[in-house]
């Protein structure tokens, strides 16, 4: 973990007295707050940072370490016998808070001190757990279907379900899978945001589907048959005589599935692409002259 | 089974150290509900969520009441627009 200077941080002097670093925590904690700035992870890791620095410096013997150790305050810690935090680690939480700690478990110990809500009053108060944040990239056809999966957040296994019909950008809540509730407050809840990616030929907008099907010209002038892709599989179509390029057909039941209702679909639209044919034969061009005379 | 999904609010004000009559403040403003029951307030577990972010703005950003009312109607707007903004965002794939 590389040092971070909490006076910079809360953009004070070495010299701020205790109102003025309360002042500077209050302005900076309004301004990046995370329930100030839902999903903004920029902002998250401001405040935790802000929060740190208020942590240490507005407690005058963390402060007082940070001042003649410096970048080195953590280690400190160490060198004075853990006293402290072995009492500490009675503490529920405490398996953190061991005297032979990384650099990087100190840092999530300030990470556990806030994600509750904040700190923690005389009283040992019930806090909720921190909310947790995660993004799933799925394609097309993953969203399609009701399905299993397995994530891991903070080292932990959860198997969850997605429905099918899963939107782009949606986020949905798995309750109580997020951080651990502080004195035995609930845990906090999982977030999971879905990033769900472009389908080549077929194009999605809520429930309903688009895509663009080429057609060859004697098809679109006579009419016929032809087979379609759909997600759920082909589709055989009849082609009306004499269609124009850039008609829409729906065919409706056969787009996307509708969020959480299985068996049901939204409707899939098809715009016909009129290929003219290339390389003609020259038998080929001269009826084409004859048509172009009639 | 109804009753499983309630806090007394003493209980919830106890555990966050704040006044019921801030929790009975919150109400006046239409902020979050009580629900009384045999003359015990309650807070259903829906609303705690809600409910534990008013006390954090309270306690931790030195927010009164009618800030809070300020924030909660323009977060409620951020996240309209957000959903607009995703929806767009849907809508402009088409195109891509």
């Amino acid at each position: 973990m590389e040092f971070v200077d909490y006076y910079k941080v809360l953009g004070i002097g070495k010299t701020a007295t205790p109102k003025e670093i309360k002042a500077a925590y209050r302005k900076l904690a309004r301004k990046f707050h995370p329930d100030l700035n839902p999903n903004d992870k920029d902002a998250k890791k401001n405040f935790q940072q802000i929060n740190e620095a208020n942590e240490v410096l507005s407690d005058p013997e963390k402060r007082k370490k940070f001042d003649q150790h410096g970048k080195d305050w953590q280690h400190a810690e160490e060198y004075e016998k853990a006293n402290q935090y072995n009492q500490q680690s009675q503490n529920p939480r405490g398996g953190r808070y061991s005297s032979t700690q990384s650099e990087g478990d100190f840092s999530d110990f300030f990470e556990s001190m806030f994600g509750g809500g904040g700190r923690s009053s005389g009283r040992q108060a019930k806090y909720r757990g921190e909310d947790y944040t995660t993004e799933i990239h799925l394609n097309l056809m993953d969203a399609y279907i009701t399905h299993k999966q397995t994530l891991t957040v903070n080292g932990k296994n959860i198997r969850i379900t997605i429905p099918c019909g899963i939107e782009n950008g949606q986020t949905i809540k798995i309750p109580g899978h997020g951080g651990q509730g502080l004195n035995g407050g609930p845990n906090g809840d999982l977030y999971i945001s879905f990033s769900i990616s472009n389908h080549p030929n077929i194009k999605r907008l809520g429930n309903d589907l688009f895509t663009i099907v080429d057609l060859d010209l004697y098809t679109a002038v006579l009419g016929g048959e032809i087979t379609v892709e759909t997600l759920s599989g082909k589709v055989k179509l009849k082609v009306k005589p004499e269609t124009q390029n850039g008609t829409k057909v729906k065919l409706k039941g056969k787009g996307f599935s509708v969020y959480k209702k299985e068996g049901e679909f939204g409707d899939l639209q098809l715009t016909y692409n009129i290929k003219i044919p290339t390389n003609l034969t020259d038998r080929q061009k001269a009826l084409f002259a004859e048509l172009s005379k009639m | 089974m109804k009753a499983k999904n309630l806090i007394a609010l003493d209980v919830f004000c106890f555990n966050h150290n704040i006044e019921i009559s801030f929790v009975s403040s919150l109400q006046q403003n239409g902020l979050i509900e009580i629900t009384t029951i045999e003359e015990t307030n309650f807070i259903d577990v829906s609303q705690l969520q809600q409910l534990e972010k008013i006390v954090r703005f309270y306690n931790e950003l030195d927010i009164n009441i009618e800030g809070i009312e300020t924030i909660t109607h323009l977060l409620d707007r951020v996240n309209v627009l957000q959903n607009e903004i995703i929806a767009l965002r849907n809508r402009l794939r088409l195109y891509e």
